[in-house]
């Protein structure tokens, strides 16, 4: 609610500026802590929230996604009070590792999590977090997971194509010592100690079903209104808001909420083209942006939106989200068993990033990204075609090549797309 | 305000029309510069603003005005200075040239909360579609000429950021339509105010709603300022292109209407436009 500040003299011109100019010697650097509308005092110590760190660009406060190549790719991490929207990939085997990259990650850090699904038990998603890689173990085993997979010769210097030697490289190893990314085994689950130390509350939706609302009837279905007023009672009784008096240390509350807009959650969004309540999805995005904006938290959010039909919904779902990054996986697809892919397990898009208090953002100049899941490391890279060295390739498979190439980003421009394989 | 985009515009502060409407559109891109534009531009114009903000926080705003760059001499000085400032948004608010409705922390409260008196987010309580009267009452009351004679403000503005989200939240486009054409009466006409919206265009996503708000709109406004981005994809020193159309409403169309293209390069504190193929990354 904007309240309207009468102030009685409105200065003339010449006046206001000399007025302005004397005032507003703010320097566009400043030490920015998170956009919580009452933390005004105590800046300094914002920033030091455990696992947190101000972004280089605008001192905005962000908290690690849980994979490091990933914050890479979004400017540093994820910003306090965002959205983080995950595309699910078609069986959500890789949509739903990351969200639990997310968890695990701000297990480690020891903030709290709050976990909503329609369809798992957030106590049993919590069991099946991946074990993470902590500094003096991982070092060894991570270097001979990436010895096996390095050719000898990677680090003599190219002779050839000594150009490509100058481009930057995509972070591909734990960074020493550093308390923002952690990486993770996914192999193995993560000590029940740890689970049981942090802080967690779990909203299953099956269970909340029959209980009573305070809310009248708005145009939200059941499932995103107890939602709604479930996050929103964490967030105002644990103090995330800034309500409660600041004498314990400030903490970020990680929500996760997982397969938002499947028919478990009551809506029928992914099954018909024209449903009834079609604004419910959107109307609860806005709402829970509206509460993550005026708290110390960040919501990572899983939709399976390729099996929404309506367009538009979906236009409107990225509008009404901070940072999109959609999953495509080769699994079931006639990818997987494309040579071309046979590195990589799936594609990743950038869709949006937001620009925050900011008229620019940092975008990555590759747009064509692949990554490829190992034991212990979440790749993300640039998508690289392989060189076509073999000279018994026969002409079909050429073909199938230069198909598949022309379905690549627009940003490619490493492979002209034809139809014709050109045989010089 | 970008002071390139009020040469190609040809106003300056001092000189800003009244009585206009101002369409923003965005397609594939971005557009939310050109609201930081207007806004910075209509309050270093003395202009009393009401400024809709739906999608980002107060802080945001706040934030991007102040690194706006503005050269301007400081009168009075021998010998004449220059300083650079921004546009501060909470000296704006506090000196009550500003009023400022903050749509995602107004949404919680509204939600959340029963509220005695009608808010302009009362839809968001709505079982089915409602209307945006409440929001329109809250306009007229934030605009409405303070009567004690000694506010100057010259002429107010409403903006709004943006009018698509509206839409998402269950309103249809005809109200939303209604409330642009409510507003219009108040603001342009009784007023002889200005209105600045900014509208996505959903290209072809397929949403009939927003195209029918965008058309609506695009035959109300005498300017047009649309940005998309650039049809051969993604490029670092081009982020998009901007085409600006002049019209005008009333008159039937004999007369043409003015358009021009140019393409633009967001900075860090401003954006420089130049002619389509004239980016100075290839010159």
């Amino acid at each position: 609610m904007a309240a309207v500040a009468t102030c009685g003299t409105g200065a003339g011109s010449t006046g206001s500026i000399a007025a302005a100019a004397s005032k507003n010697n703010v320097t566009s650097f400043q030490r920015k802590g998170p956009r919580a509308s009452g933390t005004d005092s105590g800046c300094s110590r914002l920033v030091s929230i455990a696992g947190t760190r101000p972004s280089v660009r605008n001192g905005q406060l962000l908290v690690s996604t849980g994979l490091p190549a990933l914050d890479q790719l979004l400017g540093g991490g994820l910003a306090v009070g965002t959205v983080l929207l995950i595309e699910e990939d078609k069986y959500n085997i890789y949509s739903s590792l990351v969200f639990k990259y997310f968890l695990a990650e701000g297990i480690i850090n020891g903030h709290t999590l709050l976990v909503a699904s329609a369809k798992e038990d957030p106590a049993d998603i919590l069991q099946e977090l991946p074990a993470p890689l902590l500094d003096d173990n991982c070092k060894k085993d991570f270097d001979e997971d990436v010895c096996n997979d390095k050719t000898p010769d990677s680090n003599i210097k190219m002779k050839i194509a000594w150009r490509y030697q100058l481009l930057p490289k995509m972070e591909s190893g734990p960074v020493s010592s550093s308390r923002f990314g952690h990486y993770y085994d996914a192999s193995k689950r993560m000590p029940q100690e740890l689970i049981e130390a942090s802080k967690w509350h779990g909203f299953f939706f099956p269970e909340k079903l029959s209980s009573t609302l305070n809310i009248e009837s708005c145009s939200l279905t059941h499932g995103y209104r107890k939602l709604l007023q479930f996050i929103q009672n964490v967030i105002y009784e644990e103090g995330f808001d800034g309500s409660s008096p600041q004498k314990k240390q400030k903490n970020i509350l990680r929500i996760g909420i997982q397969s938002l807009g499947s028919p478990l959650w009551g809506d029928d969004i992914c099954c018909t083209e024209n449903c009834d309540n079609s604004h419910s999805l959107t109307k609860f995005l806005y709402v829970l942006r509206g509460l993550l904006r005026t708290s110390l938290s960040a919501c990572i959010i899983t939709m399976p939106t390729h099996l929404i039909q309506n367009k538009a919904v979906i236009a409107r779902v990225t509008n009404l989200s901070d940072t999109v990054v959609g999953l495509e996986s080769f699994i079931g697809s006639e990818r997987e068993t494309n040579p071309l892919y046979k590195d990589y397990h799936g594609l990743i898009h950038i869709r949006q990033i937001p620009r925050l208090n900011n008229l620019i953002y940092d975008v990555s100049d590759v747009k064509d990204l692949a990554f490829k899941l190992k034991r212990k490391l979440f790749t993300i890279e640039r998508l690289h075609l392989p060189p076509d060295l073999s000279d018994t390739v026969s002409r079909s498979s050429k073909q199938d090549l230069a198909e598949s190439s022309k379905l690549l980003g627009p940003g490619c421009g490493m492979m002209a797309g034809g139809k014709k394989h050109l045989d010089f | 305000m970008f002071p390139e985009l009020n040469n190609l515009l040809n106003t300056t502060p001092d000189r800003a029309e009244q009585g206009k409407l101002t369409l923003l559109c965005d397609a594939k891109t971005d557009g939310s510069f050109l609201v930081h534009h207007f806004l910075s531009f209509y309050l270093k114009a003395n202009c009393k603003v009401c400024f809709v903000a739906l999608i980002q926080s107060f802080s945001h705003y706040n934030i991007v005005g102040q690194k706006l760059v503005n050269i301007v001499e400081l009168r009075g000085a021998v010998p004449s200075t220059w300083v650079t400032q921004g546009v501060s948004l909470t000296a704006a608010r506090e000196c009550g040239q500003l009023v400022f409705l903050e749509g995602l922390k107004s949404s919680v409260d509204v939600f959340f909360r029963a509220q005695a008196a009608p808010h302009p987010l009362q839809f968001l309580r709505e079982a089915d579609a409602g209307n945006l009267q409440p929001l329109y009452e809250f306009v007229r009351e934030a605009l409405k000429p303070v009567g004690d004679g000694q506010a100057a403000w010259r002429c107010p503005v409403l903006l709004v950021d943006d009018l698509s989200v509206l839409l998402s939240l269950g309103l249809g486009a005809v109200a939303v339509l209604d409330f642009v054409h409510y507003c219009r009466v108040a603001v342009c006409w009784e007023r002889k105010g200005n209105i600045v919206a900014l509208v996505h265009d959903s290209g072809d996503a397929e949403d009939e709603e927003n195209d029918i708000l965008l058309n609506g709109l695009s035959h109300q406004s005498h300017l047009i300022l649309r940005a998309e981005g650039l049809a051969t994809g993604f490029c670092r020193d081009v982020h998009g292109q901007l085409r600006v159309l002049w019209r005008t409403p009333s008159q039937p169309a004999a007369q043409r209407d003015r358009s021009l293209t140019y393409q633009y390069k967001i900075q860090d504190k401003s954006v420089s436009f130049f002619a389509k193929g004239m980016s100075p990354a290839v010159l």
